[in-house]
């Protein structure tokens, strides 16, 4: 590969690899049996989708994916464009971007949720994953193992079927650096993102693993997937551990070292906390968003049942996955959600699909969303966000924007 | 004149010259950036409103998602971006997106390196020697 003898794509992703291994120690490859890749035209702009088209533009035995890569949503949603005032040249080069993957052999899944929808990789599978959402419930749920693995490395591992063997691919890195003691066990969606936040923001980077214990319960996937998402995005977090409850720690001493570790306490009143410092000086929003990550087809019940009977009089947008929008056309939820005046959007999410310029088209800049991974994530694109249960945001949207 | 040196555990790039921008705080190219003015724009962020372009970041930790991998390509064609980071703890997307950028980046000290080195000070970052540093200069 690194010769050449596989075309000049290989030659680049074999290279990139192995700078990228270097930087963060790895010894070898292992090779992977899936990748997903995050590459949404915001992220990638016009040099990143001329770069790709570059490789498209290379002979077919040249330019085509080794493993299964499939992408994570994408920066619209083109029958719906219209309505989000997404301009031209933006469906232009997403155009132009999804021509260059298709190219290259991807297949384009656009979602963000492929472990509830698509092939939820299994323990001890090694995978080249991108999306943090996507890497962590992975890890952490599935007991698969990745790290993660931003577009141009996640591309290159479908190329070459491998990755650098650093990180989350092996055992030793795999075990707690830090307990965290939960008094309260989350009741809603929101509850577990901010749970998921604290957990985050305690562990502080990349390399921490958070090992959890006093759950009362065992939480679903929705739960872990908000849980997970949140503490991906405020601590940049790639692992977690339930004890008693996720696979690699039935029991605490399968993954806490012999020795001291640091302990934190998380109870009732901080869960709070997180969620009001983000809500306390906004009593009205423009706009109700349920994305980041999609949602699952359980999660569109629930926003069509809490529509059902109500008109939402503001923009109230729940963003699903390419594969769950069939489904929920077919059961009749898409039409329950914007029959009381929503709308429902798929293959994108909504901070990858040019939220500024959306805020600036629309004239949006309050948002309440039940995902603390958008709170975390949106306040740099100049929004103000509420974090609020799905109840409540639906509350708010029903009610012109105020929040109760 | 040189002043204090601090080694890094790893580094990727070419030796550059430029003024520090330093904060206790964390940085991703997607949650903490206006890329189009190159200020930071997340209002909790500990350098809000700061143009970084031409800088030396000196920050805590890689954060959030995996965007930055094709964001520091990006800010690198239209030339609105740092000089170069300079991290306590580094993520893999930094290091991805690093390479593909052909990006000078540093990580991982013996003390804090937001404690290190002065806001505004002149500093040089060599991840070409045996031995990856940020010189004061």
């Amino acid at each position: 590969m690194r010769a050449g003898a596989f075309g000049p794509a290989v030659q680049w992703a074999i290279d990139h690899q192995i700078r990228v291994g270097r930087y963060l120690g790895a010894e070898d490859f292992v090779a992977v049996t899936q990748a997903h890749i995050m590459a949404d035209t915001e992220s990638l702009g016009v040099a990143g989708v001329d770069w790709l088209e570059g490789w498209a533009r290379l002979p077919e035995k040249q330019r085509r994916v080794r493993v299964p890569t499939i992408t994570d949503p994408r920066g619209t949603d083109f029958a719906a464009a219209r309505r989000l005032k997404h301009q031209p040249w933006m469906l232009a080069l997403e155009r132009r971007a999804i021509a260059a993957f298709e190219a290259l052999g991807v297949l384009m899944t656009d979602t963000c949720i492929n472990y509830q929808t698509i092939m939820p990789p299994v323990r001890g599978e090694h995978v080249a994953y991108g999306d943090t959402g996507v890497v962590i419930y992975s890890n952490s749920v599935c007991g698969a193992r990745s790290n993660f693995e931003g577009g141009p490395s996640a591309l290159s591992a479908g190329l070459t079927g491998r990755t650098p063997r650093y990180g989350y691919h092996l055992d030793e890195r795999r075990r707690a650096t830090l307990l965290v003691q939960v008094g309260a066990t989350p009741r809603d969606l929101n509850d577990w993102g901010a749970l998921g936040g604290i957990v985050g923001r305690l562990a502080g980077d990349y390399w921490q693993v958070p090992a959890v214990v006093g759950l009362e319960r065992v939480p679903g996937s929705d739960e872990m997937k908000h849980f997970g998402a949140a503490a991906a995005s405020y601590g940049s977090v790639a692992l977690f551990h339930m004890v008693g409850i996720t696979p690699e720690a039935q029991r605490l001493e399968d993954v806490i070292p012999v020795g001291d570790i640091r302990t934190h306490d998380v109870g009732e009143a901080d869960i709070r906390a997180f969620q009001t410092a983000y809500a306390k000086e906004i009593d009205t929003v423009d706009l109700v968003v349920f994305s980041a990550p999609q949602l699952s087809l359980v999660e569109m019940r629930q926003v069509a049942d809490l529509l059902d009977g109500r008109r939402a009089t503001i923009p109230l947008l729940a963003i699903t996955s390419p594969q769950v929008k069939p489904d929920a056309d077919r059961m009749g939820l898409t039409r329950r959600i914007e029959a009381a005046g929503g709308t429902v959007l798929a293959g994108m999410c909504f901070y990858q699909s040019y939220a500024r310029e959306m805020a600036e088209a629309n004239g949006w800049k309050r948002l309440a969303t039940n995902s603390a991974k958008l709170t975390n994530i949106i306040g740099g694109y100049g929004y103000r966000p509420a974090l609020m249960s799905m109840e409540a945001c639906v509350a708010a949207a029903c009610a012109g924007g105020r929040i109760a | 004149m040189s002043g204090p040196v601090f080694y890094a555990t790893a580094g990727m790039g070419a030796k550059v010259r430029a003024p520090a921008l330093v904060a206790k705080d964390g940085f991703s190219a997607r949650y903490d950036l206006d890329r189009i003015k190159g200020v930071f724009s997340r209002p909790q962020h500990r350098l809000a409103g700061e143009s970084y372009v031409g800088r030396v970041l000196v920050l805590d930790a890689a954060k959030g998602g995996v965007a930055t991998a094709w964001m520091l390509y990006e800010m690198k064609s239209r030339g609105v971006m740092p000089a170069a980071l300079v991290l306590n703890a580094v993520n893999p997307i930094m290091a991805q997106g690093a390479a593909l950028a052909d990006f000078t980046m540093i990580s991982g000290f013996e003390q804090d390196i937001t404690q290190a080195i002065a806001n505004g000070a002149m500093v040089e970052v060599d991840p070409t020697g045996e031995r990856p540093c940020i010189r004061v200069l």
